[in-house]
């Protein structure tokens, strides 16, 4: 069964197969869990490097299909990915530590990207949301935006508002579940990425 | 006050539903610990020491009676027959069970209420000056605002999981109420030289373990403008917010690390992408919450009345009542009422189930079926009229709402304290008592004056301990409670942090040390001084060389 829920054009959801293979990167040499003011380090901080050199240089790269591959990966290893990008077979996964700047100096039109995956480690990491804005209204991206990693249903509401089009549920979870959350507010308040606030959406007089 | 249209009421229907469907999968094992986590905390939800704590919204402090009897029968039904107003304004259920809660806000939905985003990392119920719409010294009446930003704020698709937790608070008024100053953001209402509503907007205030009051970003900011800026200024701290350590994660600690020109930079950057877009307030959006605020239908009253200067000249203890209880208001022959919550000997801030039908009775009768919670810990009936100022004073006498300490050093703000937050280090509550019966004489009171004395159980502040007069800060020493002491914090336009007097203290010596600061302030006040005056002129000094003096002979 596919994890991956994919709104159609008209808004409506369905569970659908996905038809991208994500690169990802070997595990690191040793877990560095760092110690700060007594609490674990949860999350990246903004800029922060997301893999070493030496994953980089490991990682597998498929050699047909359409790849899903971390930005830091296409920096790294440009020359031998570029090809792919003409024929539609290169998506970008963004972390949210990083920026949607990086990713435009990368690639000037962004809408040559079929797919950008934005990929949260921990549901709590709201900065996806703003991501997902920014790629959306200040970086003009209309193809597939794609939330991926600790995608979870109870977040699911404000993925597809701040831009989101399609959702990789999290592996141990239903995506059929998740799919009722997709419609928890009939009318909500504020405007989203798509949308404008309810007093101009209709008449409250 | 607003009314809920369908709309807002069909939000809080679809959330109710969400979160029931949420609590089930939670109890049936479908989602952990920390998955449920941030959805109960945003629905106010907290799990406690004794029970979990169900923090109500009370948007900026507006309740009619209706909401307050519907309160009253909760607390009634699913608690132990009483509730705590809290220093944001809010209601908080010690006891509820878990399993109920999904119950309690269909309840709560029956009578536009909620609590949605009265915790967790996301916009915070926005808090308002206790007297808005009434107050002699407001200029613009910040509620219409304040709802529009309520609604914008209510499952902001954006701001849903920020770093850390986001307060603003809102005022209109010559004299802030309101702390602006000690909030994410604070907005300060004014009328600018064209006659126009406009905004200052304060910055990275707040109070808790780093305790900074919030500096200017924009001095003038278009009402229309309003929800777009804060937008703008959100969005930056949601992506450079710290996240890998709570205690750096407000956004003081971002606008310090920036340094106020670059973040206003970077802000104004941000804003200038989208400030003229959908988030423009229109005219008619601000018409149609604003009728919700229109004055009251006041009757045409003289200045004066007889029978109620008659009755303080000939009741004394109803002349202190009013001396401390009842405030000024903007139409002739009204006058605003604060019930306190402060009885000596109870809980600050609590309210039985009993009381708040008497107060839902009163508001019925006296002040137009609404009523107000203050970030002081005290309710008040807004627009009571001054000859009925007597009756409702011999009601509240008889419920235990009379006790005339508003302002005064027993009109203690304390949080609820290691006795339930399991976040305390320290209890806070019995202190508060303790020091409320060391105090337990009201000529002694009154003759102290104003004095603002605040408590809180951990830095954390939710007791607001850094702007009291005298704040008092429960500290974990080795396992056991001890308590410090500052004195020189102070609210308002001038507000300031107070300063540590030294070494902390247990809880059977707070009373005693209390006692030994109001003897130097009793013995180095000139004129008219209030406590918080002679700490400015004297400075910690003497206070210190006293409390601790008395320490070493004792």
């Amino acid at each position: 069964m596919s994890q991956l829920i994919q709104l159609a054009a008209n808004g409506q959801a369905s569970i659908v197969a996905d038809t991208w293979t994500r690169v990802v990167p070997p595990a690191a040499g040793e877990e560095s869990v760092r110690k700060q003011a007594g609490k674990v380090v949860l999350f990246k901080l903004t800029g922060e490097q997301t893999y070493t050199a030496e994953q980089i240089a490991n990682t597998e790269i498929p050699a047909t299909g359409k790849i899903l591959v971390p930005l830091t990966i296409w920096q790294a290893r440009k020359a031998e990915l570029q090809s792919r990008l003409p024929t539609g077979e290169l998506g970008i996964i963004l972390a949210t530590n990083e920026t949607a700047e990086a990713l435009q100096a990368e690639f000037a039109d962004l809408n040559s990207l079929p797919l950008i995956a934005v990929f949260v480690e921990r549901f709590a990491d709201g900065r996806i949301f703003t991501l997902g804005n920014w790629l959306r209204t200040r970086f003009g991206f209309k193809n597939e935006l794609r939330a991926i990693g600790d995608v979870l249903r109870d977040q699911l509401f404000f993925h597809k508002r701040a831009g989101f089009d399609s959702f990789l549920i999290r592996a141990d979870r239903s995506a059929e579940d998740a799919l009722a959350s997709l419609n928890d507010f009939s009318q909500p308040y504020q405007g989203g990425v798509a949308d404008v606030p309810v007093w101009r959406r209709i008449s409250r007089a | 006050m607003y009314k809920y249209d369908p709309i807002d009421q069909q939000i809080v229907n679809e959330r109710v539903a969400q979160y029931r469907d949420q609590t089930r999968r939670y109890l049936a094992g479908e989602l952990t610990d920390e998955e449920y986590r941030p959805l109960r905390l945003q629905n106010g939800l907290y799990i406690q020491r004794h029970a979990p704590m169900l923090r109500i919204a009370v948007p900026y402090g507006l309740i009619s009676s209706k909401q307050l009897r519907k309160l009253g029968d909760i607390t009634k039904q699913y608690d132990r027959g009483y509730g705590h107003f809290s220093t944001r304004q809010n209601l908080q259920l010690n006891w509820p069970k878990l399993e109920d809660t999904p119950d309690i806000l269909a309840e709560l939905a029956t009578v536009e209420m909620h609590a949605i985003q009265t915790s967790g990392n996301c916009i915070r119920n926005i808090t308002t000056d206790q007297f808005a719409g009434i107050a002699p010294d407001e200029i613009i009446d910040p509620r219409a605002v304040a709802e529009i930003m309520r609604q914008w704020s209510t499952f902001h698709p954006e701001f849903a999981l920020l770093p850390r937790k986001f307060k603003i608070a809102v005022s209109g008024t010559e004299k802030d109420r309101a702390i602006v100053q000690a909030h994410d953001i604070g907005l300060e209402f004014y009328k600018d030289d064209q006659g126009q509503m406009a905004i200052k907007v304060w910055v990275g205030g707040g109070l808790g373990r780093t305790p900074i009051l919030g500096t200017v970003i924009r001095e003038h900011l278009e009402w229309q403008h309003v929800l777009s800026y804060c937008e703008a200024v959100i969005r930056v701290y949601n992506i450079h917010g710290r996240r890998d350590n709570a205690y750096k994660a407000r956004i003081k600690i971002l606008v310090k690390a920036l340094g106020i020109e670059e973040f206003k930079r970077q802000v104004e950057e941000e804003w200038a992408h989208f400030k003229d877009g959908p988030l423009t307030i229109t005219q008619n959006e601000l018409d149609r919450v604003a009728k919700y605020f229109e004055p009251m239908p006041y009757k045409d009253l003289p200045a004066h009345d007889a029978s109620f200067d008659a009755a303080v000249a000939s009741n004394p203890a109803f002349a202190a009542w009013v001396k401390r209880c009842v405030q000024p208001h903007r139409v002739p022959g009204y006058r605003a009422v604060t019930l306190s919550l402060k009885p000596h000997g109870k809980a600050p801030g609590d309210i039985t189930s009993e009381q708040m039908h008497v107060v839902a009775d009163l508001a019925d009768a006296y002040s137009f079926g609404e009523l107000r919670s203050s970030h002081e810990q005290n309710l008040i009936l807004a627009d009571v009229q001054l000859s009925d100022l007597f009756t409702v004073w011999q009601k509240a006498h008889a419920a235990g709402l009379a006790t005339p300490n508003i302002g005064l050093l027993t009109d203690i703000i304390c949080c609820p304290g290691g006795d339930f937050c399991s976040l305390a280090n320290a209890k806070s509550i019995p202190i508060a008592e303790a020091i409320q019966m060391q105090f337990d004489n009201l000529d002694y009171l009154h003759e102290i004056g104003d004095l603002e004395l605040n408590i809180s159980g951990c830095m954390n502040a939710c007791g607001h301990h850094h702007v009291g007069h005298i704040g008092i800060l429960g500290v974990d020493k080795d396992g056991s409670e001890w308590y410090q002491v500052t004195v020189g914090g102070k609210q308002g336009n001038d507000a300031s942090i107070g300063s540590v007097i030294g070494p902390s203290f247990s809880a059977e010596e707070m009373p005693g040390v209390v006692q030994r600061l109001i003897e130097v302030y009793v013995r180095e006040r000139q004129d008219e001084e209030r406590f918080i005056d002679t700490v400015r002129r004297l400075g910690v000094a003497p206070f210190k060389a006293h409390v601790y003096a008395e320490k070493e002979t004792a």
